[in-house]
């Protein structure tokens, strides 16, 4: 939670910052969010607070740059999904896997005791699809954007966005229950 | 005639209206469609079950208390006021700023073939990455990036013989991204000399007449480095060791696009 002292404190001096800026504190304001956004999507603690950090920090950079308040919460979740992308680059190269486990079992003890295998199991399949669709699941199904705000985080087409969504779907579907994944995107339009 | 009536229902508008994101007059045509088809009823369904099993899976990591890096005041990383003669050759960093700014590992961003925290214990390997060949590298930056008419000897115009000159003259294959996708474009480059040997220098310019510069000598050592970061006033390098070659990518840019254009290079020289 944030630091409710702090708010008293205020925010640093910063030459570049025009009115329009966002403080610190409203920047903090999104951060329980972007962590939990970016836990569920790399799978992990560790590596989801390195990408909120360095995103609060491209934020703080270059908090002059955003024009429109209101889009504060899409702003950041733009400089985090760019930073992901970055991250996935390098991880591909390294051949690395997402310890998915210890995350499945945390958030199983967080549910309520009749949740707790439906929920260790859904995050273990989650963790076996692609970051593209672990990333249109979360920001529509959690995050509760609109296509159109997907589209813009995401910096696709909302076309794209639509397809993606629904072989994000069935993909997870199959995994879940079983069965034979249907070629969804083919009947999109 | 099509009406909203009339349409065929659609899978994105199975989609949007799980989302909440169908139209009124469309809602329906769907519910319609969905009764008729038990299949595409029942797989929706489950998409439904899967939206909420998601919301409730992963909602509780909101209430996960903050580490206090993420709590403001938020005290950044890199320094405002950073010395001009942070490079400065022969200068030893102090461990603190070292640990806290300068050898700051990309860790989890650029996931590098060593992982290597805190950029400190990788003596052996890491020698060619001293003070001195990041002295040298942001030196030659200072020096070339402003320069209008002849910041480079060898334009992108004649790009096979400028990449092959560099690279016999260094004695390693140094072929480099000619565009990032962060928009810089090569426009040529130099070959330089600096207390190891000959240094190659490429420029990259992007449409706003900002340049940043990769610095690239052989080292004695194989051994690969971590992506390092370091910090002078505005001016940002990344450097790291490679299969040979001691690189350093330097600019007055963020972080994560000085990363991103070291990862291309990286991806150049590995492809």
């Amino acid at each position: 939670m944030i630091d409710e002292d702090a708010s008293s404190r205020p925010p640093p001096d910063d030459p570049r910052m025009t009115p329009g800026s966002p403080t610190d504190h409203d920047i903090a304001a999104h951060v329980p969010r972007l962590r939990r956004y970016a836990t569920a999507l790399v799978g992990n603690r560790p590596d989801a607070d390195d990408l909120v950090q360095d995103c609060v920090e491209k934020a703080l950079a270059n908090r002059h740059a955003l024009r429109d308040p209101s889009r504060l919460g899409g702003w950041l979740m733009s400089i985090l999904h760019n930073l992901h992308v970055s991250v996935l680059r390098g991880r591909r190269r390294r051949g690395a896997e997402v310890p998915v486990e210890e995350l499945a079992d945390d958030l199983a003890l967080s549910a309520t005791p009749a949740d707790r295998g439906e929920v260790r199991d859904f995050v273990r399949a989650f963790g076996q699809l692609t970051e593209e669709h672990r990333a249109v699941l979360l920001l529509t199904g959690m995050e509760g954007l609109s296509y159109r705000e997907v589209a813009e985080v995401l910096e696709l087409p909302i076309g794209t966005v639509m397809s993606r969504l629904a072989r994000a779907r069935e993909r997870l579907r199959v995994l879940l229950d079983g069965g034979v994944e249907q070629a969804v995107v083919r009947r999109i339009k | 005639m099509m009406t909203g009536e009339t349409q065929p229902v659609t899978e994105a508008e199975l989609h949007a209206w799980i989302d909440g994101e169908l139209p009124e007059e469309r809602i329906a045509a769907v519910e319609r469609h969905l009764a008729d088809r038990p299949e595409d009823a029942q797989r929706f369904e489950r998409y439904r079950a899967q939206r909420a099993l998601l919301a409730r899976s992963f909602g509780p990591l909101i209430d996960q208390p903050l580490p206090d890096h993420l709590t403001p005041p938020f005290a950044p990383r890199k320094a405002a006021a950073v010395p001009p003669s942070r490079f400065g050759r022969g200068r030893v960093w102090g461990l603190a700023l070292a640990a806290s700014l300068l050898l700051f590992v990309a860790g989890g961003a650029t996931g590098w073939a060593v992982r290597d925290r805190l950029g400190g214990g990788r003596g052996a390997g890491g020698d060619a990455l001293s003070t001195a060949f990041l002295a040298d590298a942001v030196a030659a930056h200072k020096v070339f990036s402003v320069e209008v008419r002849h910041p480079i000897e060898v334009g992108v115009d004649q790009e096979a013989h400028l990449v092959s000159w560099l690279s016999k003259r260094i004695g390693r294959d140094m072929r480099c991204p000619k565009a990032t996708k962060s928009g810089y474009e090569l426009i040529g480059g130099r070959l330089l000399a600096d207390a190891e040997g000959p240094a190659a220098l490429y420029m990259y310019e992007d449409a706003a007449g900002r340049r940043i510069t990769l610095y690239i000598r052989s080292t004695k050592s194989p051994a690969g480095t971590a992506f390092r970061f370091a910090q002078d006033g505005g001016l940002q390098a990344l450097y790291w060791q490679d299969n040979g070659l001691a690189l350093a990518v330097t600019g007055d840019l963020d972080r994560a696009t000085l990363s991103a254009i070291a990862e291309e290079v990286y991806g150049a020289l590995n492809s």
